[in-house]
């Protein structure tokens, strides 16, 4: 049967308005813009508008700084030991105070060129190296100051090391070795000369007690009893040298004086002690009512 | 005909620009069907040789990227009948093959079939100021030209210098460079009806492409169906459309004639339709399964089955053999064919030292029209299909192709016409004096 109504058959033909969007679609830049620029534009639009809230902004911010504190609080970025070599138990215990790690800790907060300043800032450490090793091992490698002298102040014995630099009070550092004494303002700055003149001292042995640095000018070098040997401001080693020489020839040291003078180099002069000085005058007196009448007559 | 310079000329700029774009269309209106190609071209930087004629050899810098094919409607005798229908069905054609190739097309070449086209033959002589020919003598030669009275409302379609001679020597390519006194041109100029192409830019424009070209479908038709030792020697071809039979003759690869026959394989169709009395799809079925124009015993034994929708029971189930049906398309085919001979006659083919003969179009594939062919128009016939072209689909290889694929030919290798050569400069001065003077006399 065939139907009363006929329906048409659409028309194929495209409408002008199909058509013009076909063409439309099939032009390059149209298509590049409609797949890669209106996708990125509506992402930064929405993006832009979720971010433009300053409260979203600041949650943003937070949950950004929680993921990383959460990162950075893993047990792989903890570090739980610290470990000091290099240090005698004294210093260690100085370098642990200075640090003042509350362990465990984030190595992410960990500020090593910080905490290695803070070490190094300390009197007794020469230089400091911090690493943090694997196992969260905080690694403090310390080089200590080396005792060199004992420096006699006026708040009392403190250790130097051969540079003059302070090291410790020497009621700190009750087990210190015995160490070349030396006394007087500014000795600290001329410590070179100091050893210098105690390696030329080497020969006077148990009888010399230290080094007095004079109006922070020049040396004496004081032997037991008190005695003294003034060394003038320039060439106190070799002065010294002539003093230790003198003394081997007339065994100077031995004999009862109280100081030997020589700051000038062109004359030695000896003072003698009180009791030398009455005995020779006691003697003098003697010999000269000898030799006066010897002279006299 | 200054008017018609600056258009043409403006043509070739869009299809210049067109071309270096890389992507052109082919659009061939024809009256059963409207086909359209897209072409790419791969080398766009490659200047067409615009001194040359193209040589067929050399399609290889195009491809054919789209290519679709749909029912014509609107269209009559090659010319378009109702611009609404004839632009629905260009829409429809040129957005499947866009969708096919991927890509917007903006410009289009069209060939036309219609318009009844008239080939006049022009000739121009100069004498040459220099003894060597260059440019200036052949535009001067070109422009020496009598351009006969074209009639009312006609056109240029094509104006095409086919031969140059200087002196006594004839048959030249081209004269450039050639030593004598005299250089004298033949021209080919081919007009059509002012409206048909109206028509056809106001429907291309309708459907927002460009107008890049304009060719006739029976010369391009020649240039893809014709060998090339057949373009060289002398042939004929004979494109046998829905609506209108075009035929070209070409020599020495230039189209030296071109007429339309206002018959075509349509009014087969409606003589099978009138004559068995059924509806014309039926009939155009029955044409394309059945048809032949040779009758032999074996047809009588071959039934036909003829379908109506009259409601008719007895006129609906009628039965013809294959005889019958022979007998209402020979007339018709043999009336075509008697109608080619006498333009052919006209035109002096009789004269060329070739008679070839070449059917192609899409009502040539009846079976048996070789035959019937050369017993009207000569022994040399031939059935011609367009050259193989790179990327074409199969579906679009035959011969009702041949002017698509002629078109595509064209676009890539366009063969010189008047207006590709500069105009003479000393045209301009003269007139604008006369204009100077005039304007005086007028004023004083």
């Amino acid at each position: 049967m065939r139907p009363l109504m006929r329906r048409r058959a659409p028309d194929p033909a495209p409408s002008r308005l199909t058509y013009r969007a076909q063409r439309l679609w099939l032009t390059p830049i149209f298509r590049k813009m409609l797949r890669v620029g209106l996708p990125s534009f509506t992402l930064v639009l929405v993006a832009g508008s979720f971010l433009a809230d300053p409260a979203t902004q600041q949650r943003v911010i937070d949950s950004l700084a929680e993921t990383r504190r959460e990162i950075e609080d893993r047990p792989e970025f903890r570090v739980t030991v610290l470990g000091i070599t290099g240090a005698g138990p004294v210093v260690t215990e100085e370098v642990r105070g200075a640090l003042a790690l509350d362990l465990p800790l984030s190595s992410f907060d960990i500020d090593l060129a910080a905490l290695r300043a803070r070490v190094e800032a300390l009197p007794a450490v020469a230089s400091a190296d911090l690493r943090i090793r694997s196992g969260g091992y905080l690694s403090v490698g310390v080089v200590e100051r080396v005792p060199a002298f004992i420096w006699q102040t006026r708040g009392g014995p403190v250790l130097i090391d051969a540079g003059g630099q302070f090291i410790a009070s020497l009621d700190a550092r009750p087990d210190t070795p015995p160490l070349p004494l030396i006394g007087g303002d500014g000795a600290d700055r001329v410590t070179a000369e100091a050893a210098r003149l105690f390696a030329t001292a080497a020969p006077l042995g148990p009888r010399l007690r230290g080094l007095v640095r004079m109006g922070e000018r020049r040396w004496d070098v004081v032997l037991v009893d008190d005695r003294r040997i003034l060394l003038p401001e320039t060439g106190a080693v070799a002065a010294l040298d002539r003093a230790l020489a003198l003394h081997e020839a007339t065994e100077l040291f031995d004999r009862d004086v109280a100081r030997i003078d020589l700051r000038n180099p062109d004359r030695l002069t000896v003072q003698l002690t009180p009791e030398a000085v009455g005995a020779l005058r006691a003697l003098r007196a003697e010999q000269g009512v000898q030799s006066s009448g010897e002279q006299s007559g | 005909m200054s008017m018609l310079y600056h258009a043409q000329r403006a043509m070739r700029a869009k299809r210049q620009e067109a071309i270096r774009r890389g992507v052109i269309a082919i659009l061939d209106i024809g009256t059963f069907k409207i086909s359209c190609l897209v072409l790419r071209f791969d080398n766009p930087d490659e200047e067409i040789a615009s001194d040359a004629i193209g040589t067929l050899a050399g399609q290889s810098n195009f491809r054919v990227i789209g290519a679709a094919t749909t029912r014509s409607r609107g269209v009559k005798f090659g010319e378009i009948d109702s611009c609404q229908e004839a632009e629905r069905s260009i829409r429809t054609a040129v957005q499947a093959a866009q969708k096919m190739a991927q890509t917007r097309v903006d410009h289009v070449i069209v060939s036309i079939a219609g318009g009844r086209p008239r080939s006049y033959g022009l000739d121009g002589k100069v004498a040459l100021s220099s003894g060597t020919v260059d440019d200036i003598d052949v535009a001067n030669a070109l422009a020496a030209c009598e351009v006969p009275d074209l009639g009312q409302g006609r056109d240029v379609l094509h104006a095409q210098p086919v031969n140059f001679a200087l002196d006594h020597r004839s048959g030249l390519t081209d004269p450039r460079g050639h030593v004598g006194h005299d250089l004298s041109v033949d021209m080919h100029l081919l007009a059509i009806d002012h409206a048909a192409i109206e028509t056809l830019l106001y429907c291309v424009k309708r459907c927002d492409l460009e107008l890049a070209g304009l060719a006739s479908a029976g010369y391009v038709a020649g240039i893809s169906s014709l060998v090339e030792d057949e373009q060289e020697l002398g042939a004929a071809c004979i494109d046998m459309g829905g609506g209108a039979t075009s035929l070209s003759i070409f020599m020495k690869k230039h189209m030296i004639f071109a007429d339309t026959v206002r018959m075509g394989g349509d009014h087969v169709t409606g003589d099978i339709s009138q004559g068995l009395q059924i509806p014309t799809v039926h009939a155009e079925r029955i044409k394309t399964r059945f048809g032949g124009v040779i009758a032999t015993g074996m047809d009588d034994r071959e039934i036909i089955e003829l379908q109506g929708d009259t409601g008719d029971w007895n006129h609906d189930r009628r039965t013809i053999s294959r005889a019958e049906l022979i007998g209402v398309m020979r007339p018709r085919v043999e009336e075509i064919l008697e109608e080619v001979r006498v333009r052919l006659d006209a035109a002096g083919f009789d004269h060329l030292p070739s008679q070839r003969i070449v059917l192609t179009g899409g009502a040539s594939q009846v079976p048996g029209l070789d035959g019937l062919a050369s017993r009207i128009l000569g022994n040399q016939v031939r059935l011609g299909r367009p050259l193989r072209v790179q990327g074409l689909p199969q579906s679009t290889c035959g011969p009702a192709f041949s002017a698509c694929v002629g078109l595509a030919l064209f676009a890539a290798h366009p063969q010189d016409e008047w207006w590709d050569f500069e105009t003479p400069a000393d045209r301009y001065p003269a007139r604008s004096l006369k204009r100077a003077v005039k304007w005086f006399r007028d004023n004083w």
